[in-house]
């Protein structure tokens, strides 16, 4: 820095000589990294962009200050240590050039426990800075000391499984539809029919909360009703995902209560309720033995397009932290968007205990996880029976698979498309652990299950040509081969 | 309407199948043995959904890794409690899991009643629901 009287000199200076760029910085044990995909304005130099991007989530403003040196600010600066080219943009490709930039932040410029502290620094102001077009926030590592300020999952995949008493497979579920306009009493008939007919939940749709055609209690007294009926049907622990989202914390509360009240397993909630209503029904959920499922509403507004915005896989990590025990983290081959190497990596942020660098799922760091839950991911949205051998092949078996058309657009009805989706993933789970190659050999093991089974054989019939095949907006920048580094 | 026939108890990874023949439960206990997992047999004639603990068919079988062998167990206690439902867990010990990882039924009654839905009406139209087994209202070992 030289001399530090001319450091604090009033007037503005580059970022980058305000500190808050060290090639030489070593992150430590105890830092929160982040590492974002910069845009540079035109002309503004790389390494000028990714100092102001550190400046401006962590200490700085746009001129200098003395009152910075009441601080211990050598500290409390952001350091970006770290700028590199992002393959495959700059000229001569369709990109304009794009940068990694590596941030690291001291743990103290951060409060305990807080998801919303963190992210006003991490994605505060800085997203709307004029030095950079186009900001996202690629992945990050939270230190282990960090993570133990926070609960974590309210269940857990383990305990969720041992509660549920099922093991072994992924779990079943659909989504009522249509979406919008069912009375407490028809809505309440395809919960009934569909967890009699083989699921072990259904869910609420992410808008269906207290509307005029359907206020909450009457949904919930109907819905606990069926789902009573078909746990004594079937001998079977069964669920319905009750929304509680709600306009106030009061209204969710008071919805959450009446849940756990009638005995509901879970409850669920929207993104949109924000990062601290969140980890309070995180709370809420730990404290009255309920399962808590996250319907990501709203995620695609700025998780979807590659330059700007934030990847999903920190939104996987940020709802760990929070403390949901499920959610919706893609099919990768139903209707919405999902590259499969993508979606390992939210799936094993989401679900292991440590997660190594892995640049081709999109994940830039070692993740050790330090004892939080496992969030069980849940796959929803255009999938089908036929489908069974792939879902399990991309998604493993720790995983709700949710077929909502698959469903309730059975030919037969809703019972019999339960039926046929809970047959082929028994077959196919069967299959899997006798040494089946699944992935060449599935459609065989559901044609043979299809053969005593017709609600099956109607499913692989209805949906047999139904595909999703288009092109992911969000892929990874490293080909397994490629020896670019980060 | 489902291909089921009156009341069968969907517990366990494999109830929607045909029942399974000993070769295929040699399958995948060679499947839960790969994984490192230790086979417990377990039995009851209370299916309730809660009824986490069924009684143990001996200790779980953590040193035996021969699925042949293992077999031989599920069948001695098949034989023993004929009327029984018994079902074969495969418990992970592994750090961040330590609970069964598969579970499945291989011994049901040859009839089974189910369960009565007993509903108990409070204020504001507000049930209390309790699941009652119609074979558990015999006293144990005279259920099916």
């Amino acid at each position: 820095m030289g001399n530090t009287a001319e450091r604090y000199k009033a007037g503005v200076i580059p970022y980058a000589k305000m500190g808050y760029w060290d090639a030489d910085y070593q992150p430590k044990e105890t830092d929160v990294i982040a590492l974002f995909r910069v845009t540079p304005q035109e002309g503004v130099d790389s390494i000028e962009a990714a100092a102001a991007i550190a400046g401006e989530s962590s200490t700085a403003t746009w001129t200098v200050v003395w009152t910075d040196r009441l601080t211990a600010c050598d500290l409390y600066r952001a350091k970006a240590y770290r700028v590199d080219p992002v393959p495959n943009t700059g000229p001569g490709t369709k990109t304009e050039q794009q940068y990694f930039a590596c941030i690291a932040y001291d743990l103290d410029l951060f409060e305990e426990g807080s998801i919303a502290n963190l992210t006003a620094s991490i994605i505060g102001n800085v997203f709307g800075f004029k030095a950079v077009k186009a900001l996202r926030l690629e992945d990050m590592r939270i230190p282990v000391a960090y993570l133990k300020t926070f609960q974590g999952p309210a269940t857990g995949i383990v305990v969720e499984r041992e509660r549920l008493d099922k093991f072994g497979r992924p779990l079943l579920g659909a989504t009522t539809k249509p979406k919008l306009g069912l009375s407490g009493r028809n809505y309440g008939r395809v919960v009934y029919e569909a967890l009699k007919g083989g699921l072990d939940f259904v869910k609420d749709d992410e808008n269906i909360n207290s509307q005029p055609f359907m206020h909450w209690r009457d949904r919930f007294l109907y819905c606990m009703e069926a789902v009573n009926k078909a746990a004594a049907a079937t001998g079977e622990v069964k669920g319905h995902y009750l929304n509680v989202t709600a306009g106030t914390m009061e209204d969710m509360y008071e919805r959450a209560d009446f849940a756990k009240s009638l005995g509901s397993v879970i409850v669920m909630i929207d993104l949109v309720i924000g990062y601290t209503a969140i980890q309070s029904m995180a709370k809420w959920a730990r404290k009255n033995d309920v399962i808590l499922h996250l319907h990501r509403a709203g995620n695609s507004t700025y998780s979807r397009q590659k330059n700007h915005g934030m990847n999903f896989r920190v939104i996987c990590k940020w709802m760990r932290m929070a403390g949901v025990d499920h959610i919706h983290a893609g099919t990768v081959v139903g209707k919405l968007e999902g590259d499969p190497l993508m979606i390992k990596g939210f799936y094993d942020t989401l679900r292991e205990t440590h997660t190594a660098q892995s640049l081709e799922n999109g994940l830039f760091f070692d993740q050790d996880w330090a004892s939080l839950k496992k969030v069980m991911p849940v796959a929803s949205g255009g999938i089908h029976a036929g489908q069974m051998h792939q879902l399990i092949h991309y998604l493993g078996e720790d995983v709700v698979l949710q077929f909502g058309g698959g469903t309730i657009g059975h030919p037969m009805g809703i019972q019999a498309g339960a039926t046929a989706n809970r047959v082929a993933l028994e077959a196919v789970i069967q299959a899997r652990n006798e040494g089946v190659d699944i992935w060449n050999e599935g459609p065989q093991v559901l044609e043979k299950a299809a053969k005593w089974c017709a609600p099956l054989k109607a499913a692989l019939e209805t949906w047999k040509d139904i595909s999703f095949n288009y092109t992911s907006t969000d892929t990874a920048d490293f080909v397994p081969t490629a020896t670019a580094s980060v | 309407m489902t291909t089921q026939k009156g009341t069968r108890i969907t517990q366990g990874q494999f109830s929607f199948l045909p029942d399974l023949t000993d070769a295929q439960i040699t399958a995948q206990i060679a499947y839960a043995l790969k994984r490192g997992y230790a086979i417990n047999i377990e039995y009851t004639d209370d299916p309730h959904p809660r009824n986490t603990y069924w009684e143990m068919f001996g200790m779980p079988m953590f040193d035996l890794k021969d699925p042949a062998g293992i077999l031989m167990e599920i069948n001695n206690c098949r034989k023993t409690f004929p009327k029984h439902y018994v079902r074969v867990t495969g418990f992970d010990s592994s750090r961040g899991w330590e609970t069964p990882r598969m579970s499945f039924i291989v011994n049901r009654p040859p009839s089974e009643p189910g369960f009565a839905l007993m509903r108990q009406e409070g204020p504001g139209r507000n049930v209390q629901y309790t699941l009652s087994s119609y074979a558990a209202r015999r006293p144990e070992g005279e259920r099916y």
